[in-house]
């Protein structure tokens, strides 16, 4: 088993898929001569061909309605939006076409389609480089939507996410793409998608989040830890669909439950999570549900400070940890 | 190492308190929970618990003294360091070697929060939920939350320690009954939770207010503890009515107050209280304290709920001066103006009823006051007068007392010499 970062999980399974299933191909802006900006893709076209890893044009419509056609034609796309920043001009494809054709076919047609996309602030991204539209897309019934938050899950969510039938969309997160490093088995497995996983065992509260949050809350955990309050982490590495059950079973276990997420408040997934918890274990809750997250402003600024405001960390998730401990 | 507390928060938009009362004096040993003072804000009086065990080694704050929220008022020295880990608070382990300052800041502040009661008696639903499962009384169970709350932790650490509790009471559905036996009396008072509210979808929950909390408890220890009698007696108060028609605009145009029946009222009662003075008593388990000053309290409704501000030395007002010291009494407190000297000392309690438009009510006695009296609507009546049938104005005057102090015969007495006085006044009484 080797130590891999988050990126070099992503390429091996990249790579390890493309020799599985020659059905399968890449494209999008940079991926192929360059290897993507941030090199997740690198070497791939040298080793599959023009014809499997495929430099596309700047147009997001495009890279996802070809794809839609691709897929529903026998292949198996793993189109790349470069930053999801931009995968907006493709929503009308991915929300219209894609999330529905297996409806509006009564079945008879699925859009086996994997979306990556880097997401995620706290890199100088400023406006356009450090969005975080998962929320906009785990409203949509029809889609998937996945974001590993270890290397290992990485690997075992993609897997899965390129096996998948129907469209998923696959976030990875650019600040953990180097940061985190992790034992990933050499050989091809699974991760269920809609199956969140414990990280940590606790008592006291429950973080419920997912991503590079994940990473976060384990070192928040670790400072608290320390000061003698125990916490569980759930990371829900599938936000659409929910793992209901995992959710609900932390929620009961602590009865304190804080959501985080980097993905502005409003709207978020810990709205959703709250929710269900609220809905199903409110018997359970020893204190409101509590939500951490970036705050309603319309993008991460530039500025470092302003960026450190704005993104969640390590520090701020251990103090709203310490005031859900102490209610 | 000593501990300051500081004043409380004990409301919402509350900034202030004054120190009604300090229940301990420097020197005296303090019980971490303990109370430690009065404290009262917004017309509320509330203990404090002290946050700490140990030694009160300065009061800082005198009684009667309006200090903002936060405020040092005493210091209580603590003795050694043998944490009490028996206790279910979730304490900080001495392993932070070297907190940063957001972390101390952290940490400190987990200690005033015992301070901070205003989550005493709220449950969340694990509690509640918990609480059932286990036969725990929330309310027995000291919680280590903020603002003093039991929290889940309390409730499954208090089920530890009790599983004999949890076995015998899980059975019943009666509401479990208090042993807290912490004070030395005799008898301690059997607390029997209520009837469960039933709530429904369309129902709304209207949170209770400090002011509420503080009536319910009051009026529940009074009539859970005080032997309630009740009686009545009418007056024929035509001359009163007469005598108040003739005077009102002149004395209005005079006094710059209203003239109602209510100073004639308290009038009367305190020529009562002098006949009677039993009456104007207090009961104090194994003696009887008869008060040498007469205090009226006058109860009064506000918009936050009833409250009793008190004329002091009502014995030594005419009518003019209880007209205008009872309707200042009303006007603050309806106004939220009153201090803590307006709503303590009374010994005495008198309700105009009449002004809600009743006939006939049954007060519940202000304790540790032996009775409290109500002056009813004045209506116009048939009554037989020296064998006619005449119109006249009637009264009715009803009075509980607390029979331990009090019998039928002094109660007779009293609302007799009531009556009496009532029934004398004529037009031509000066109110002077």
């Amino acid at each position: 088993m080797a130590v891999m970062t988050y990126l070099e999980a992503i390429r091996e399974t990249l790579r390890q898929e493309l020799r599985r299933d020659d059905r399968m191909i890449i494209y999008g802006e940079d991926v192929g001569v360059r290897g993507g900006v941030f090199r997740v893709t690198e070497g791939l076209q040298a080793e599959f061909g023009e014809d499997r890893v495929i430099d596309s044009p700047l147009a997001e419509a495009a890279i996802v309605g070809t794809a839609i056609g691709a897929a529903i034609n026998g292949l198996r796309p793993v189109p790349e939006i470069e930053f999801a920043d931009f995968i907006f001009p493709a929503i009308n494809q991915i929300v219209q076409e894609a999330a529905r054709i297996r409806y509006r076919s009564n079945g008879d047609f699925g859009v086996p389609l994997v979306i990556r996309a880097p997401f995620g602030g706290g890199v100088h991204g400023a406006l356009y480089h450090s969005q975080s539209v998962e929320a906009l897309f785990a409203h949509v019934p029809g889609l998937k939507v996945v974001i590993p938050g270890t290397p290992y899950d990485a690997k075992g969510l993609l897997a899965s996410a390129i096996q998948d039938e129907d469209p998923v969309l696959y976030f990875e997160h650019k600040a953990a793409y180097r940061s985190l490093k992790g034992e990933v088995p050499d050989e091809r497995y699974l991760i269920p998608i809609g199956k969140a996983d414990v990280k940590r065992q606790g008592n006291d509260l429950s973080i419920i989040t997912y991503g590079l949050m994940v990473s976060y809350a384990q070192r928040a955990a670790e400072t608290l830890e320390k000061e003698g309050i125990s916490v569980e982490i759930l990371d829900l590495r599938s936000i659409r669909p929910l793992d209901v059950e995992a959710i609900l079973e932390t929620a009961k276990k602590t009865g304190k439950v804080l959501v985080v997420h980097e993905d502005n408040l409003t709207g978020g997934i810990g709205g959703e999570v709250s929710a269900l918890i609220a809905e199903h274990a409110l018997f359970y809750l020893d204190a409101p549900i509590m939500r951490l997250a970036g705050p309603d402003v319309p993008a991460m600024p530039y500025s470092p400070p302003l960026e450190h405001a704005f993104m969640v960390t390590p520090d701020k998730i251990a103090e709203a940890s310490r005031k859900l401990a102490k209610f | 190492m000593a501990e300051t507390v500081r004043m409380p928060q004990l409301g919402e938009s509350v900034t202030e308190g004054t120190i009604g009362q300090w229940l301990k004096k420097a020197g005296d040993t303090v019980e971490k929970y303990e109370s430690l003072l009065e404290v009262l804000t917004d017309k509320v009086n509330a203990e404090v618990p002290s946050p700490v065990a140990g030694t009160v080694s300065k009061i800082l704050v005198e009684e009667g003294t309006t200090v903002t929220i936060g405020t040092p008022i005493c210091e209580i020295a603590v003795e050694g360091e043998d944490a009490p880990s028996d206790t279910t608070e979730a304490s900080l382990p001495p392993a932070v070697a070297a907190p940063d300052a957001r972390t101390a800041a952290t940490a400190s502040s987990t200690q005033p929060a015992a301070l901070d009661n205003v989550h005493r008696g709220r449950y969340s639903p694990a509690v509640r939920r918990l609480a059932q499962e286990t036969g725990i009384d929330p309310q027995e169970v000291q919680g280590s939350g903020a603002g003093g709350r039991v929290t889940r932790n309390d409730i499954l650490a208090a089920a530890e320690h009790h599983p004999e509790k949890s076995e015998v009471l899980t059975g019943t559905s009666e509401g479990s009954s208090s042993p807290t036996i912490q004070e030395t009396a005799p008898s301690a008072p059997v607390t029997i939770s209520g009837a469960v509210a039933v709530v429904e979808d369309v129902d709304t929950l209207v949170p209770v207010t400090n002011v509420r909390k503080v009536i319910a408890e009051r009026m529940m220890r009074s009539k859970q503890t005080v032997p309630h009698a009740w009686l009545m007696v009418e007056a024929d108060v035509t001359g009163l009515v007469a005598l108040r028609e003739r005077l009102k605009d002149e004395f209005k145009a005079r006094e710059g107050v209203s003239l109602t029946y209510v100073p004639f009222m308290l009038r009367a009662v305190v020529e009562a209280l002098r006949a009677v003075p039993i009456i104007n008593a207090q009961w104090n388990r194994d003696s009887i304290v008869m008060k040498k000053r007469i205090n009226i309290g006058m109860a009064a409704a506000t918009d936050r709920g009833l409250i009793v501000p008190v004329i002091k030395d009502a014995d030594q007002k005419n009518i003019v001066g209880l007209a205008k010291a009872s309707q200042d009494l009303v006007q603050r407190a309806r106004m939220g103006r009153l201090t803590m000297d307006d709503l303590t000392g009374g010994t005495f309690t008198v309700d105009n009823t009449g002004a809600v438009g009743t006939v006939l009510t049954y007060p519940i006695i202000n304790a540790p006051e032996v009775a409290i009296v109500t002056m009813e609507s004045i209506v116009k009546r048939p009554v037989v007068v020296g064998d006619m049938i005449a119109i006249r104005s009637m009264v009715n005057i009803c009075l509980s007392f607390d029979h331990r102090v009090v019998d039928g015969a002094e109660a007779g007495q009293f609302v007799g010499a009531v009556k009496k006085h009532l029934e004398s006044l004529t037009t031509q009484t000066s109110i002077y």
